[in-house]
């Protein structure tokens, strides 16, 4: 059986078409984001527990952290 | 069933659409009906590995439509008398308790899944930034009263990570505001690529500081986006950044009084 090789293990190059320098003044790099973008922008690894739905999981950390809203990636079942 | 599930907060749920289309881990507990040799059970696993049909079970939220879906690799790591652990890496859509059933059918003895634990969903995995429901109310509860940055940093990841496998495209400055307003890429705009990339390819606009802008498919390969002058090379599907991030510089007509 021919072996697939998985997304994860792709490596990629970077290839520069032309240089340019970016502005400080707008924008911000994303580990460095200040505290409601952080918010904003952000996404959790969480470890889901068994028993609730993912959808469940999701609703408790909108509300753990009241964010206006929360969504999960990819359903895994209970 | 427990594992990695990446939980997007307020803007970043955009991204959540690059991530269910990609690939998944699994560590699984398979049951077998009867007790068989190791051997036997090893081959008739392997032979899961490529290209797989598989028609969706029951309860699933998709149309019970045979499909083929792709096992990156399985690989046996215990058997327990009819208890089997293996790790297996497949395609987004893979229902993990119907490869269960069809490995106990060509066995001919039957077999279920007993349990599962995702280990992978994209580029998240469980080792490292992984934190419990306990830890998000403790951690969060910790910053409201030290106000300590640092503490939400340890456990909300910015949203770029979860776009980490996706073929990058960085833009200058200045084209970072059309896109963020839903125009599509253009050749001068582009400052680098990185390699993988063809006409189709599910892509990431990002900004030179490495904040992503929007999801995108390149309509030419590495080679011709690099030879191109102007002209269009990936279609905007979905804008990650809100508009007036970045200053507008283009021109749009003067409308007349």
């Amino acid at each position: 059986m021919p072996s697939i090789a998985a997304p994860w293990t792709v490596k990629r190059e970077l290839i520069t078409k032309s240089e340019a320098k970016t502005d400080l003044n707008y924008g911000c790099k994303p580990e460095e984001r200040p505290y409601p973008d952080m918010l904003r922008f952000g996404i959790i690894n969480l470890d889901k527990p068994p028993g609730p739905s993912s959808h469940e999981v999701s609703a408790w950390v909108r509300r753990i952290l009241g964010v206006k809203q929360a969504g999960h990636g990819g359903t895994l079942e209970t | 069933m427990t594992g990695v599930l990446p939980v997007a907060l307020e803007d970043a749920t955009k991204v959540v659409h690059a991530l269910l289309g990609s690939g998944k881990e699994y560590v699984c507990v398979m049951k077998l009906h009867k007790k068989l040799p190791e051997n036997r059970v090893k081959d008739v696993l392997g032979e899961f590995q490529g290209k797989i049909f598989q028609r969706p079970p029951i309860r699933a939220s998709v149309k019970r439509q045979t499909r083929v879906r792709k096992i990156y690799y399985l690989e046996v790591l215990e058997i327990d008398e009819r208890n089997v652990l293996f790790k297996v890496g497949c395609e987004a859509g893979t229902y993990i308790r119907k490869l269960c059933y069809d490995v106990g059918e060509v066995l001919g003895c039957g077999a279920h899944m007993h349990e599962l634990r995702r280990t992978r969903s994209g580029p998240f995995t469980e080792t490292g930034d992984i934190v419990t429901l306990h830890d998000v109310a403790y951690l969060h509860s910790k910053w409201q009263e030290t106000q300590d940055l640092t503490v939400l940093r340890k456990f909300i990841q910015p949203m770029e990570k979860a776009l980490e496998l996706l073929p990058k495209i960085n833009v200058r400055d200045s084209a970072v505001d059309a896109l963020c307003h839903g125009a599509h890429l253009t050749a001068p705009g582009i400052v680098s690529l990185e390699t993988g990339i063809e006409a189709g390819t599910k892509t990431c606009i990002f900004t030179l500081k490495g904040e992503a802008v929007a999801l995108a498919t390149a309509t030419a390969t590495n080679q011709e986006i690099i030879k191109k002058n102007h002209g269009i090379v990936a279609r905007n599907d979905r804008v990650l950044m809100p508009r007036g991030t970045y200053p507008k510089l283009w021109h749009s007509k003067q409308l007349k009084p």
